[in-house]
């Protein structure tokens, strides 16, 4: 018997080895240690035997189950383990090949700039304050120092809709709203927003575009404070090695008024084609409001002064991007859209 | 306004100022120098030369062979096709070598084989704009005076060795559109005295007022009206200095009557007229207001229809001069004029801008009476004109100016103290370099207790209020010493309100749904201004629109983003995914303006999902649309209260359309253009939407408030139905809803089925029902019992039937 079991053994251990797949294995499980397999049927003859070698059999029996069981599992374990190797094989990808896309759009230049601007002057407790686009001519001009048959009303041709309404040319009629809500309240607001002129559309001129204007009114408000607002400004919006430099200039809600280079961003002011070889940008135009303003929207200016900016926003674009033709931001291609994708930061 | 160097030089010493860091000075003082145009244009080899001998070519009618002496040994062969060379003439000579603008090079060269040594010029071809070359010289060479030395530099006879600066002069420094005023500029600049002009001359013992009469009528539109009269003018050119001054400055040389009244005009910025006495008609100048519909002829041939407004001069009967614009052709000076009226007058500014701008002729004469001129330089600049006549045209100046003048000329004082100075600019700048600003300037100032008390010199107009001289203090101090501060306020809040946040908000979700943010025209055609509106209102047009495109305010976005979609897809950007966030315009309020309210708009078509290596596609459809707005509106936390209903609208696909509701209010709509809309435009199945953001994001949620995870699970049951094809599954949704009751937590559609074992018209849905109770495990019959519910009331109200 114990020759049988060792013969049965070897035979069981040798069709292990041959054996290629864990079917296979299996059945030679159930073949050799099952219930109705050889080996059982030998326990179960063990009952013949005398009593005294029925312990040294049954060892030995179990001893075989044993060793056959670790053969199986050794044997299982290397054919799952070649199964799971040929499966990972098989399921390899060019990993090189696209994704699947997710379609990201993205905001219009001049939203991008216009929001970065806002909010530069948001985080200096700024708020932003809207207004209509068609105006009264009387927030459009006369609010802000221009009356009727004044000269600088010629700088801006405008479309008017009656003789009483228009296009707004300019987004300053807004601060002369906020002015007259706030009755002789301190203001810090910038006003975004489109505007409107009588210009033929070229490469440098369009009848719609944008302006962004800041309006800071209180007790004492000094010339000096617009600067050193606006070089801060320059700073955050352009770089912090920004330089700005005043010039005197012109406007009829301002005295005195300004307008604001920067030092190139480009060649920082070595020249070269943005600055056209000057060294300097010219980026905005402001003033210290003009007494007249704030006395129309019922402020005491002998009290109260302010300071008031404004850019537009097409031209800080153009000049930030290389953009060379103002006509781009309004014919939306696609391709032209699509290249302000990512941020800056 | 154009200022020769040359002449400014005249009256303020700059000839040993570098030119280029002068005008950065003037720039960064407060009048923008926009450009320096070196009118030599580094021209060399360019001489005055003698034309000896003149012939005709033998091979070329046009051309002729001139012998110039150009002060060398031998005279220079040079052959010219100008039709008004002469022999004996002093010529402008570019001899080889020379390079004349435009990078035109001068050499030696064969015309129809004879020897050409160089070329007599033209002004134009130095580079002389056409329109102020002397009329006589316009179509052919320049000839130069007679006593021009032959063989010097040819540039310095012709002014054109002159600097001329370009200024860009803002509104308010009118005072600069004169040479003088330029040079009180330039003399504070650089801390140099001004020299004057002296107008002195010998009278004739006859007087003007023998001569003519001025009455004038319309006080209030003109205080001050003075004529000079100058008898034997001899009429001819002017002298070559004073050409060359007024071809700097942009103005044509005629005869030197005309040519000193525009020297004057521009050397004091008093426009001056004169009248051809001889022509007049009559021994009176009358001024007055036109009467409505009076006719005239300008200098310039045009017959102008006048109206009560304008100001007129007149012989007593008939206009002669549209007061301060321009002159009548009926009594312009000319080659035989002897006798010469001056005038110079003080116009009201509002007056002639009217007229200027009315009849759309602005001359350098209107462009300084609109803006005002110095009253104390009227009779000054009258003065200067009659001395220059007697010497430069042989003139006999009458003695005495008949004149009406009822001209305030009192300068305005300005009391500021240098407190108020120093606390608007946040400076502490000194009295003294106060008072010496003020000197420079040649602003009478005189400092008492405290103050400066300023007399502002008529010359400067824009000098008004104590803030004027804030500026002028600044900006001659230098706005670079303006130190760098900070407003000193109360802290305030910068924050978007909540209707500006949820517009971001709004664009980066439609952004990170695939979506481009496009910005369009406000200003469109009548005919697109209404199409697809939510409502459209009566029309905001444009008085004067500049073209029919550009004319009318619109009433929704559409329009214009299915523009923009045609001009992608013709570029062959076939897949269009774009939106825009702005106003419309909409009717006529109390105030009188239209209300503008703020919409949102997309436009979608070609792929929505195209994985072309994976063999993917997926074209948009109206789903797709109606998923990105039922996004948008989840994120703004509005997605409950929200329905969608089938609409007809005008110009949207029939079947293929949905109005949106907020709360049961209709705020936009969804869907496929026409099908002959999108053949209009040129595109294939293209979806849009347009929504009133305005009312959307005025809508208000509510604060979210966590609500524990449950720990007891969920349950759910499939239903499948067969309805009639016309029940809409919001129909079903609803009654689902109602009938499920407090455990019926989330109805969703999963499958949708017609055809095959579906009866015609008919058609199937499966919905996912989930069942759930926070507080508990739910027990089968409780979910039987609510499931049971359901299906009854899909029988009863839908009739609808399980599908088998």
């Amino acid at each position: 018997m114990e020759t049988k079991l060792q013969a049965l053994k070897e035979e069981a251990i040798a069709k292990i080895k041959a054996t290629l797949d864990t079917k296979e294995l299996n059945d030679i499980r159930v073949k050799y240690l099952g219930k109705k397999g050889p080996i059982t049927d030998l326990l179960k003859g063990m009952g013949k035997l005398p009593a005294e070698e029925r312990p040294k059999m049954g060892q030995l029996v179990n001893v075989i189950r044993q060793e056959v069981t670790t053969f199986l599992e050794e044997k299982k374990e290397e054919l799952e383990a070649k199964a799971l190797e040929e499966r990972l094989a098989s399921e390899t990808i060019d990993v090189t090949l696209p994704g699947r896309e997710v379609k990201v759009g993205n905001h219009h230049p001049i939203t991008r700039v216009a929001e970065e601007i806002e909010d530069i002057f948001l985080s200096m407790g700024y708020e932003i304050a809207e207004g209509p686009e068609v105006e009264k001519d009387f927030y459009n001009f006369e609010a802000l120092n221009l009356p009727p048959d004044h000269p600088a009303r010629d700088m801006q041709d405008s479309f008017y809709i009656s003789e009483e309404t228009l296009l707004r040319t300019h987004t300053s009629p807004v601060q002369a709203r906020v002015m007259e809500q706030k009755k002789g309240e301190p203001i810090k607001i910038i006003c975004p927003g489109k505007v409107y002129r009588r210009d033929s559309d070229d490469a440098t001129h369009s009848h719609q575009f944008s302006q962004i204007e800041g309006l800071v009114v209180g007790e004492n408000i000094r010339m000096s404070d617009l600067k050193g607002t606006l070089d801060l400004f320059a700073k955050k919006m352009f770089g912090a090695d920004r330089e700005i430099r005043l010039r005197p200039s012109f406007f009829p809600f301002t005295e005195p008024s300004v307008e604001m280079d920067i030092s190139c961003f480009k060649c920082g002011g070595d020249g070269c084609n943005v600055c056209k070889q000057t060294g300097w940008i010219e980026i905005l135009g402001g003033g210290m409001v003009h007494p007249n303003v704030l006395e129309m929207a019922g402020y005491d200016s002998k009290t109260m002064t302010g300071f008031a900016f404004g850019m537009g926003q097409e031209r800080i674009a153009m000049l930030r991007y290389g953009i060379e033709d103002i006509r781009n931001f309004f014919t939306n291609d696609l391709r032209f859209l699509s290249q302000f994708n990512h941020t800056e930061l | 306004m154009l200022v020769s160097t040359n002449w400014l030089n005249d009256y303020v010493t700059i000839e040993d100022q570098d030119l280029h860091e002068l005008a950065e000075t003037i720039t960064r003082s407060g009048i923008e120098v926009d450009a320096i145009i070196e009118r030599s244009h580094g021209m060399n080899h360019v001489v005055v030369g003698e034309v000896v001998e003149c012939e005709q070519h033998p091979d070329a009618d046009r051309l002729n062979i001139c012998q110039v002496d150009v002060g060398e040994e031998e005279l220079q062969q040079i052959i010219c096709g100008a039709p008004n060379v002469a022999k004996g003439q002093k010529v402008i000579a570019a001899l080889p070598g020379a390079v004349l603008p435009g990078n035109f090079k001068i050499k030696k060269a064969k015309l129809r084989g004879e020897a050409s040594h160089g070329m007599i010029c033209s002004l134009q071809e130095l580079a002389v704009e056409g329109k102020v070359v002397p009329k006589e010289y316009a179509e052919g060479i320049y000839v130069l005076p007679e006593d021009a030395k032959v063989g010097d530099v040819a540039l310095d006879y012709i002014g054109l060795d002159d600097v001329v600066y370009e200024f860009d002069l803002t509104p308010n420094r009118s005072d600069a559109l004169s040479m003088l005023g330029v040079a009180y500029e330039v003399g504070a600049i650089l801390n140099r005295p001004v020299r004057l002009p002296e107008a002195t001359y010998e009278t004739a013992e006859e007087r003007a007022a023998d001569w003519i009469d001025v009455t004038v009528d319309a006080k209030e539109q003109n205080p001050l009206y003075a004529a000079k009269v100058v008898r034997n003018v001899k009429i001819g050119p002017s002298p070559m200095w004073m050409q060359n001054y007024l071809m700097a400055a942009g103005i044509r040389p005629h005869n030197n009557v005309v040519d000193i009244t525009n020297f004057v005009l521009l050397e004091y910025g008093q426009p001056l007229h004169a009248f051809d006495y001889d022509k007049l008609g009559s021994k009176e100048i009358v001024v007055r207001l036109a009467n409505e519909g009076e006719t005239m002829v300008t200098l310039d041939e045009e017959e102008r229809t006048l109206t009560a407004e304008d100001l007129v001069i007149t012989n007593g009967k008939e206009p002669v001069a549209l007061a301060g614009v321009m002159g009548g052709g009926n009594s312009e000076v000319s080659d035989e004029t002897t006798t010469v009226v001056i005038e110079a007058a003080y116009f009201d500014p509002a007056t002639v801008r009217r007229t200027s701008r009315a009849i759309g002729l602005r001359s350098d004469s209107s462009a300084r009476f609109e803006k005002g001129v110095d009253p104390n330089r009227v009779l000054l600049a009258a003065e200067r004109a009659a001395q220059l006549m007697s010497l430069y045209a042989e003139g006999d100046v009458l003695e005495g100016t008949v004149l009406h003048d009822e001209l305030d000329k009192t300068p305005k004082q300005i009391v500021v103290s240098p407190d108020f100075i120093n606390a608007r600019l946040g400076m502490k700048i000194s009295l003294s370099d106060m008072l010496d600003i003020l000197e420079r300037l040649q602003i009478p100032t005189k400092a008492e207790s405290g103050q400066l008390i300023i007399e502002a010199p008529t010359r400067r107009q824009d000098l008004k209020i104590p803030e004027d001289i804030v500026e002028e203090i600044a900006r001659m101090y230098g706005y670079d010493h303006i130190p760098v501060t900070l407003p000193v306020t109360a802290v305030t809040p910068g924050k978007l309100t909540p209707y500006q946040a949820k517009r971001r908000l709004v664009r980066r979700y439609l952004e990170g749904a695939g979506l481009y943010q496009t910005i369009t025209y406000s200003l469109t055609s009548e005919k697109k201004s209404q199409q697809f509106a939510i409502e459209p209102c009566q029309l905001t047009k444009l008085m004067m629109p500049m073209s029919e495109e550009h004319s009318t305010l619109r009433q929704s976005l559409i329009p214009s983003l299915l523009d923009v979609a045609t001009y992608n897809v013709a570029r062959r950007t076939s897949d269009i995914a774009i939106y825009e966030t702005g106003s419309v315009y909409l009717g006529n309020e109390e105030d009188g303006l239209p209300a503008e309210v703020e919409r949102l708009s997309g436009v979608l078509t070609g792929q929505w999902v195209s994985n072309e290596w994976q063999g993917e596609k997926k074209e948009v459809d109206f789903f797709v649309v109606k998923g990105i707005i039922e996004g948008l509106f989840r994120t703004l936390g509005l997605e409950n209260r929200v329905t969608y209903e089938a609409k007809v609208i005008d110009q949207m696909h029939p079947g293929r359309t949905a109005a949106i509701a907020l709360d049961g209010t209709y705020v936009g709509h969804v869907g496929q253009i026409h099908p002959t809309v999108e053949k209009e435009q040129d595109l294939k199945e293209t979806y849009v939407f347009e929504l009133d953001l305005h009312a959307i994001l005025h809508e208000s949620t509510d604060q979210e408030m966590y609500v524990p995870v449950s720990k007891y699970p969920t349950i759910s049951r499939d239903i499948a139905l067969v309805v009639d094809r016309e029940t809409t599954a919001a129909t079903l949704e609803t009654i689902i809803h109602e009938a499920g009751g407090r455990l019926l937590r989330d109805v969703r559609l999963f499958d949708l089925y017609e055809g095959e074992n579906v009866a015609d018209g008919q058609k199937s849905l499966a919905f996912s029902l989930t069942y759930f109770d926070p507080t508990r495990t739910l027990t089968d019959e409780e979910v039987v019992q609510a499931h049971d519910r359901v299906l009854q009331a899909l029988t009863e109200r839908a009739k609808a039937t399980l599908r088998a």
